[in-house]
């Protein structure tokens, strides 16, 4: 019995030590097919941040996310799903008072990229909306120049 | 491999649809404040920083390189402060296209790293930093570099040392202002002084500040340099679509360089 309990509070510690942000299957996958996608803004002297968000969203809905850009540099905001659950997805680009930028995209079912050159530096928001599709897991990276 | 994926994601534009999209409705100002905000997305990176500066022509940056600072550091918070500074000035010296001058900073940031006691994964990004230097890859050592920042900051929160991790961002993005300002200001145009305008990086940082704990927040560097970024938010808030001035610009980098020597000052430094 006393085993038990010890192993218990054993699971418990290392649940409770596992980093917050330990990701899922799903996140995983979208941030691996995500990162196929953006092998050709490397190859055209982009820059990959290393950094990316990961999560879930449902037919109609979309995340919005807040970054920081620089005139000047040019940007390649990308989007993949995990899986071929997500039909069709869609990248947006806002300035930071929300009104939406023109955008040069690139869209294939559950993958899709816009590109921005800012000519103000400040805020912006990167929308990711599902479209079509069932609710899926999705990966947002960035890459500039 | 690299050229696997290459071919693959070519592929995929090939067959993408493509253009320029009609612009969608704006976002609510509900949408607005509900936006997701990351340490790993939302802080702009020194590196992208410095891109961006090199547009309008290439900055003179070995004229941004700083006396080496203290190692000895006992104070988590200053390390961690001084860490985030580190990483800025090794973008510094891959921009400066400066093997030695990366190896070195390399090597700082790993004796920095392991007074924090951080994970063995972040040692083995020193060896990989020197062989890209050694070998010229600057553009691999661009995303070595904020990948090692990546690492130190995964160990911080593993290690339940999370309240650590905004003060590496913040030493990273006072340092990258500091030098960037300093170059604007050796040839001042009003183009390039338009990336100083970084109100909201300013303001999500301090408000992650507020979030640490309070034990923290008390510590004397960390309040001085919280009562700090209050002024320094206002004076990267310049207009849209407007560059600072050459004096508002000299007073930005008067006022990060002030912040700069607090952070890195050790009384007793070996």
């Amino acid at each position: 019995m006393k085993w038990r309990v010890l192993l218990f509070a054993g699971a418990a510690v290392i649940a409770a030590a596992a980093p917050a942000w330990a990701e899922t299957d799903e996140e995983v996958e979208a941030h691996k097919q995500v990162l196929d996608l953006t092998g050709a803004f490397t190859n055209d002297g982009f820059k990959l941040r290393d950094g990316h968000w990961a999560g879930q969203i449902k037919p109609k809905d979309r995340a919005v996310i807040a970054v920081n850009l620089y005139s000047g540099n040019q940007y390649w905001f990308s989007v993949a799903a995990a899986n071929d659950k997500a039909k069709k997805i869609a990248v947006d680009v806002y300035d930071e008072s929300g009104k939406p930028m023109t955008t040069e995209t690139y869209a294939e079912g559950e993958r899709a990229s816009a590109g921005f050159s800012p000519t103000t530096s400040g805020q912006y928001y990167v929308a990711v909306s599902l479209l079509e599709g069932e609710p899926s897991t999705v990966c947002l990276v960035y890459s500039y120049k | 491999m690299r050229f696997g994926i290459a071919i693959g994601a070519m592929t995929w534009l090939a067959c993408a649809s493509f253009g320029f999209a009609a612009p969608p409705a704006p976002l609510s100002q509900d949408q607005l404040a509900k936006a997701i905000k990351t340490d790993a997305l939302t802080i702009p990176t020194p590196g992208e920083l410095f891109a961006a500066l090199e547009k309008p022509g290439k900055p003179d940056w070995a004229g941004q390189y700083r006396t080496p600072i203290p190692m000895t550091y006992r104070n988590r918070a200053q390390i961690a402060l001084n860490l985030g500074g580190l990483i800025a000035d090794g973008f510094i010296a891959v921009e400066a296209q400066d093997s030695q001058q990366v190896k070195n900073i390399g090597t700082d940031i790993i004796k920095l790293a392991k007074a924090l006691g951080v994970s063995e994964n972040v040692l083995s990004r020193g060896n990989s930093i020197n062989e890209f230097a050694e070998n010229s890859e600057w553009d691999v050592l661009h995303e070595e570099l904020e990948a090692t920042q990546n690492e130190v900051k995964s160990s911080m929160q593993s290690h339940q040392d999370q309240d650590l991790v905004i003060l590496v961002s913040l030493g990273g993005w006072i340092r990258g202002t500091q030098a960037v300002s300093a170059s604007v200001i050796k040839n001042y145009d009003e183009q390039s002084a338009r990336v100083l305008r970084q109100p909201a990086v300013v303001s999500f940082i301090h408000s992650k500040i507020d979030d640490i704990s309070m034990e923290l927040r008390s510590e004397p560097l960390v309040k001085s340099v919280n009562e700090q970024l209050g002024n320094i938010e206002k004076l990267v808030a310049f207009q849209s679509g407007k560059g600072p001035t050459l004096d508002e610009v000299k007073k930005l980098n008067e006022a990060v360089t002030k912040l700069m020597e607090e952070i890195q000052r050790k009384e007793d430094a070996k």
